[in-house]
Protein backbone atom coordinates (compact mmCIF):
# COMPACT_ATOMS: atom_id res chain seq x y z
CA UNK A 1 0.00 0.00 0.00
CA UNK A 2 1.14 3.52 -0.59
CA UNK A 3 1.32 6.09 2.19
CA UNK A 4 -1.52 7.93 0.50
CA UNK A 5 -3.74 4.83 0.58
CA UNK A 6 -2.86 4.25 4.23
CA UNK A 7 -3.80 7.85 5.01
CA UNK A 8 -7.20 7.34 3.38
CA UNK A 9 -8.05 3.94 4.81
CA UNK A 10 -7.16 5.03 8.37
CA UNK A 11 -8.94 8.39 7.92
CA UNK A 12 -5.82 10.26 8.90
CA UNK A 13 -5.18 13.91 9.26
CA UNK A 14 -1.77 14.68 7.75
CA UNK A 15 0.37 16.93 9.94
CA UNK A 16 3.54 16.70 7.85
CA UNK A 17 3.68 15.24 4.40
CA UNK A 18 7.30 14.29 3.95
CA UNK A 19 8.59 13.80 0.42
CA UNK A 20 6.45 11.21 -1.27
CA UNK A 21 2.97 9.92 -0.42
CA UNK A 22 3.19 7.42 -3.29
CA UNK A 23 5.89 5.50 -1.42
CA UNK A 24 4.98 1.80 -1.16
CA UNK A 25 4.86 0.26 2.33
CA UNK A 26 4.78 -3.48 3.06
CA UNK A 27 5.70 -3.81 6.72
CA UNK A 28 4.58 -2.26 9.98
CA UNK A 29 6.15 -1.78 13.42
CA UNK A 30 3.67 -0.92 16.14
CA UNK A 31 4.87 -0.15 19.66
CA UNK A 32 5.14 2.44 22.40
CA UNK A 33 8.69 1.25 23.11
CA UNK A 34 11.32 3.16 21.20
CA UNK A 35 13.95 0.42 21.48
CA UNK A 36 11.36 -2.04 20.25
CA UNK A 37 10.77 0.07 17.13
CA UNK A 38 14.52 0.22 16.58
CA UNK A 39 14.87 -3.54 17.06
CA UNK A 40 12.42 -4.38 14.29
CA UNK A 41 12.64 -1.58 11.75
CA UNK A 42 14.75 -2.51 8.72
CA UNK A 43 13.82 0.27 6.35
CA UNK A 44 10.73 2.13 5.25
CA UNK A 45 8.33 0.39 7.61
CA UNK A 46 5.24 2.21 8.79
CA UNK A 47 5.53 3.11 12.49
CA UNK A 48 2.39 3.12 14.65
CA UNK A 49 2.61 4.49 18.16
CA UNK A 50 0.64 6.20 20.92
CA UNK A 51 3.63 8.27 22.04
CA UNK A 52 3.63 11.76 20.57
CA UNK A 53 6.78 13.23 22.12
CA UNK A 54 9.89 14.42 20.33
CA UNK A 55 11.59 11.10 21.04
CA UNK A 56 9.03 9.29 18.89
CA UNK A 57 10.04 11.42 15.90
CA UNK A 58 13.71 11.06 16.79
CA UNK A 59 13.29 7.27 16.86
CA UNK A 60 11.44 7.33 13.54
CA UNK A 61 14.33 9.23 11.96
CA UNK A 62 16.97 6.90 13.40
CA UNK A 63 15.00 3.80 12.38
CA UNK A 64 14.39 5.19 8.88
CA UNK A 65 10.64 4.48 8.89
CA UNK A 66 8.47 5.79 6.06
CA UNK A 67 5.89 7.55 8.25
CA UNK A 68 4.43 7.71 11.78
CA UNK A 69 0.78 7.06 12.54
CA UNK A 70 -0.30 8.45 15.92
CA UNK A 71 -3.28 6.50 17.19
CA UNK A 72 -6.27 7.33 19.43
CA UNK A 73 -6.41 10.90 18.09
CA UNK A 74 -3.32 11.88 20.03
CA UNK A 75 -1.68 15.00 18.61
CA UNK A 76 1.94 16.01 19.02
CA UNK A 77 2.60 19.62 19.99
CA UNK A 78 3.79 22.21 17.47
CA UNK A 79 7.45 21.80 18.35
CA UNK A 80 7.30 18.09 17.59
CA UNK A 81 5.59 18.72 14.25
CA UNK A 82 8.24 21.31 13.38
CA UNK A 83 10.96 18.77 14.15
CA UNK A 84 9.26 16.14 11.98
CA UNK A 85 9.14 18.62 9.11
CA UNK A 86 12.83 19.28 9.46
CA UNK A 87 13.60 15.54 9.48
CA UNK A 88 11.15 14.96 6.61
CA UNK A 89 9.17 12.35 8.56
CA UNK A 90 5.49 12.24 7.52
CA UNK A 91 3.07 12.37 10.45
CA UNK A 92 -0.49 11.01 10.27
CA UNK A 93 -3.03 11.27 13.09
CA UNK A 94 -6.04 8.94 13.26
CA UNK A 95 -8.83 8.57 15.81
CA UNK A 96 -8.63 4.77 15.49
CA UNK A 97 -7.04 2.74 18.29
CA UNK A 98 -3.88 0.69 17.79
CA UNK A 99 -5.73 -2.64 17.61
CA UNK A 100 -8.10 -1.48 14.86
CA UNK A 101 -5.32 0.16 12.87
CA UNK A 102 -3.31 -3.06 12.90
CA UNK A 103 -6.33 -5.16 11.97
CA UNK A 104 -7.23 -2.92 9.03
CA UNK A 105 -3.70 -2.90 7.67
CA UNK A 106 -3.27 -6.65 8.22
CA UNK A 107 -6.41 -7.31 6.22
CA UNK A 108 -4.90 -5.24 3.42
CA UNK A 109 -1.89 -7.55 3.33
CA UNK A 110 0.61 -5.60 5.38
CA UNK A 111 2.78 -7.63 7.75
CA UNK A 112 4.67 -7.16 10.99
CA UNK A 113 8.42 -7.60 11.26
CA UNK A 114 9.92 -10.38 13.36
CA UNK B 1 45.43 -0.56 10.94
CA UNK B 2 43.36 1.05 8.16
CA UNK B 3 43.83 4.79 7.83
CA UNK B 4 41.43 7.11 9.62
CA UNK B 5 39.46 9.18 7.14
CA UNK B 6 37.53 11.16 9.71
CA UNK B 7 37.23 11.46 13.48
CA UNK B 8 34.77 13.55 15.47
CA UNK B 9 33.85 13.79 19.16
CA UNK B 10 30.67 15.21 20.65
CA UNK B 11 29.72 15.86 24.28
CA UNK B 12 26.54 14.19 25.58
CA UNK B 13 24.56 15.92 28.33
CA UNK B 14 23.03 13.54 30.87
CA UNK B 15 19.43 13.94 32.03
CA UNK B 16 18.30 16.12 29.13
CA UNK B 17 15.48 14.25 27.38
CA UNK B 18 14.63 17.12 25.08
CA UNK B 19 17.88 17.02 23.17
CA UNK B 20 18.51 13.31 23.79
CA UNK B 21 19.45 11.59 20.57
CA UNK B 22 20.50 14.79 18.83
CA UNK B 23 24.07 13.64 18.29
CA UNK B 24 23.02 10.39 16.66
CA UNK B 25 20.60 12.35 14.47
CA UNK B 26 23.43 14.63 13.42
CA UNK B 27 25.71 11.65 12.82
CA UNK B 28 23.08 10.24 10.47
CA UNK B 29 23.07 13.43 8.40
CA UNK B 30 26.87 13.52 8.22
CA UNK B 31 27.26 9.87 7.24
CA UNK B 32 24.42 10.03 4.71
CA UNK B 33 26.05 13.04 3.08
CA UNK B 34 29.28 11.03 2.90
CA UNK B 35 27.39 8.43 0.87
CA UNK B 36 27.43 5.56 3.41
CA UNK B 37 25.16 2.75 2.16
CA UNK B 38 21.68 2.70 3.75
CA UNK B 39 21.92 -0.65 5.62
CA UNK B 40 25.24 0.19 7.28
CA UNK B 41 23.99 3.69 8.01
CA UNK B 42 20.95 2.36 9.86
CA UNK B 43 23.09 -0.02 11.93
CA UNK B 44 25.56 2.72 12.85
CA UNK B 45 22.91 5.21 13.95
CA UNK B 46 20.89 2.60 15.89
CA UNK B 47 24.00 1.67 17.89
CA UNK B 48 24.90 5.34 18.40
CA UNK B 49 21.36 6.26 19.44
CA UNK B 50 20.95 3.44 21.97
CA UNK B 51 24.34 4.22 23.50
CA UNK B 52 23.62 7.96 23.54
CA UNK B 53 20.24 7.36 25.22
CA UNK B 54 21.88 5.21 27.89
CA UNK B 55 24.29 8.04 28.71
CA UNK B 56 21.39 10.51 28.90
CA UNK B 57 19.37 8.16 31.11
CA UNK B 58 22.03 6.77 33.44
CA UNK B 59 25.05 9.10 33.47
CA UNK B 60 25.71 12.78 34.11
CA UNK B 61 27.66 13.30 30.95
CA UNK B 62 29.71 11.55 28.34
CA UNK B 63 31.20 11.76 24.87
CA UNK B 64 30.49 10.06 21.60
CA UNK B 65 33.38 9.62 19.21
CA UNK B 66 33.13 8.22 15.71
CA UNK B 67 36.00 7.17 13.54
CA UNK B 68 35.55 6.47 9.86
CA UNK B 69 38.00 4.21 8.05
CA UNK B 70 37.96 2.63 4.60
CA UNK B 71 35.85 -0.33 5.60
CA UNK B 72 34.23 0.44 8.96
CA UNK B 73 32.89 2.97 11.44
CA UNK B 74 34.12 2.73 15.01
CA UNK B 75 31.96 4.24 17.73
CA UNK B 76 33.21 4.96 21.23
CA UNK B 77 30.67 6.18 23.79
CA UNK B 78 32.25 7.02 27.12
CA UNK B 79 30.54 8.24 30.29
CA UNK B 80 31.47 8.92 33.89
CA UNK B 81 28.20 7.59 35.28
CA UNK B 82 27.58 4.93 37.93
CA UNK B 83 28.85 1.98 35.88
CA UNK B 84 27.05 -1.35 35.38
CA UNK B 85 27.37 -3.81 38.29
CA UNK B 86 26.30 -6.92 36.34
CA UNK B 87 26.99 -6.65 32.64
CA UNK B 88 25.57 -10.06 31.74
CA UNK B 89 22.29 -9.14 33.42
CA UNK B 90 22.24 -5.73 31.70
CA UNK B 91 22.52 -7.45 28.30
CA UNK B 92 19.44 -9.58 28.97
CA UNK B 93 16.51 -8.49 26.87
CA UNK B 94 13.91 -6.85 29.11
CA UNK B 95 16.23 -6.04 32.00
CA UNK B 96 16.00 -2.36 32.88
CA UNK B 97 16.53 -0.04 35.82
CA UNK B 98 14.83 2.88 34.04
CA UNK B 99 12.63 5.24 36.07
CA UNK B 100 8.88 5.67 35.58
CA UNK B 101 9.53 8.97 33.82
CA UNK B 102 11.80 7.25 31.29
CA UNK B 103 9.22 4.53 30.71
CA UNK B 104 6.54 7.10 30.03
CA UNK B 105 8.80 8.57 27.36
CA UNK B 106 9.01 5.19 25.63
CA UNK B 107 12.30 3.95 27.06
CA UNK B 108 13.24 1.30 29.59
CA UNK B 109 12.27 -1.78 27.58
CA UNK B 110 15.67 -3.31 28.25
CA UNK B 111 16.44 -3.61 24.56
CA UNK B 112 19.16 -1.00 24.09
CA UNK B 113 22.20 -3.16 24.78
CA UNK B 114 20.77 -6.16 22.84
CA UNK B 115 20.04 -3.79 19.92
CA UNK B 116 23.62 -2.53 20.01
CA UNK B 117 24.97 -6.07 19.94
CA UNK B 118 22.67 -7.08 17.10
CA UNK B 119 23.61 -4.11 14.93
CA UNK B 120 27.37 -4.11 15.36
CA UNK B 121 30.00 -6.50 14.05
CA UNK B 122 32.04 -6.12 17.20
CA UNK B 123 30.81 -4.76 20.53
CA UNK B 124 32.76 -4.37 23.73
CA UNK B 125 31.63 -2.74 26.98
CA UNK B 126 34.08 -1.70 29.67
CA UNK B 127 32.51 -0.62 32.93
CA UNK B 128 33.50 0.04 36.52
CA UNK B 129 31.05 0.75 39.31
CA UNK B 130 31.44 4.34 40.52
CA UNK B 131 33.67 5.27 37.58
CA UNK B 132 31.74 4.91 34.36
CA UNK B 133 31.09 2.94 31.21
CA UNK B 134 32.58 2.86 27.71
CA UNK B 135 30.98 1.18 24.73
CA UNK B 136 33.17 0.28 21.74
CA UNK B 137 31.35 -0.74 18.59
CA UNK B 138 32.54 -1.51 15.08
CA UNK B 139 30.16 -1.56 12.13
CA UNK B 140 31.56 -2.74 8.81
CA UNK B 141 30.62 -0.79 5.73
CA UNK B 142 30.16 -3.62 3.25
CA UNK B 143 26.49 -4.37 2.65
CA UNK B 144 25.18 -7.01 5.07
CA UNK B 145 22.26 -7.60 7.37
N1 LIG C 1 25.92 3.84 30.36
C1 LIG C 1 25.31 3.20 31.38
N2 LIG C 1 25.59 3.53 32.66
C2 LIG C 1 24.99 2.87 33.70
N3 LIG C 1 24.09 1.88 33.54
C3 LIG C 1 23.78 1.51 32.27
C4 LIG C 1 24.36 2.15 31.14
N4 LIG C 1 23.87 1.56 30.02
C5 LIG C 1 23.02 0.61 30.45
N5 LIG C 1 22.96 0.56 31.81
C6 LIG C 1 22.16 -0.38 32.64
O1 LIG C 1 21.82 -1.50 31.84
C7 LIG C 1 20.38 -1.65 31.78
C8 LIG C 1 19.97 -2.19 30.42
O2 LIG C 1 20.28 -1.23 29.39
P1 LIG C 1 19.49 -1.28 28.01
O3 LIG C 1 19.96 -0.13 27.18
O4 LIG C 1 19.62 -2.64 27.42
O5 LIG C 1 17.98 -1.09 28.45
P2 LIG C 1 17.25 0.22 29.01
O6 LIG C 1 18.10 1.43 28.75
O7 LIG C 1 16.90 -0.04 30.43
O8 LIG C 1 15.92 0.28 28.15
P3 LIG C 1 15.82 0.68 26.58
O9 LIG C 1 17.22 0.72 26.04
O10 LIG C 1 14.99 -0.39 25.95
O11 LIG C 1 15.17 2.02 26.55
C9 LIG C 1 19.86 -0.26 32.09
O12 LIG C 1 18.54 -0.28 32.58
C10 LIG C 1 20.87 0.22 33.14
O13 LIG C 1 20.59 -0.32 34.40
MG1 LIG D 1 18.88 1.76 26.80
Amino acid sequence: MTLGEIRDILQCEVLTEGDDLSLDVQNVVASDGMSEILAFARSKELMITGLTNIQAVRTADIAGVSAIVFCRGKRPDARVVEFAKKKRVPIFVTRLVMFDICAILYNKGLKGVS
Amino acid sequence: MPAELMRESYPIQGGDFDTAGEISGELKTILRDLGIEAGSLRRIVVVAFEAEMNVVMYARRGTLTFILTDDAVDLEIRDDGPGIPDLELAFQEGYSTASDEMRELGFGFGMGLPNMRKNSDDLRVETEVGKGTTVFARIRLDAHE
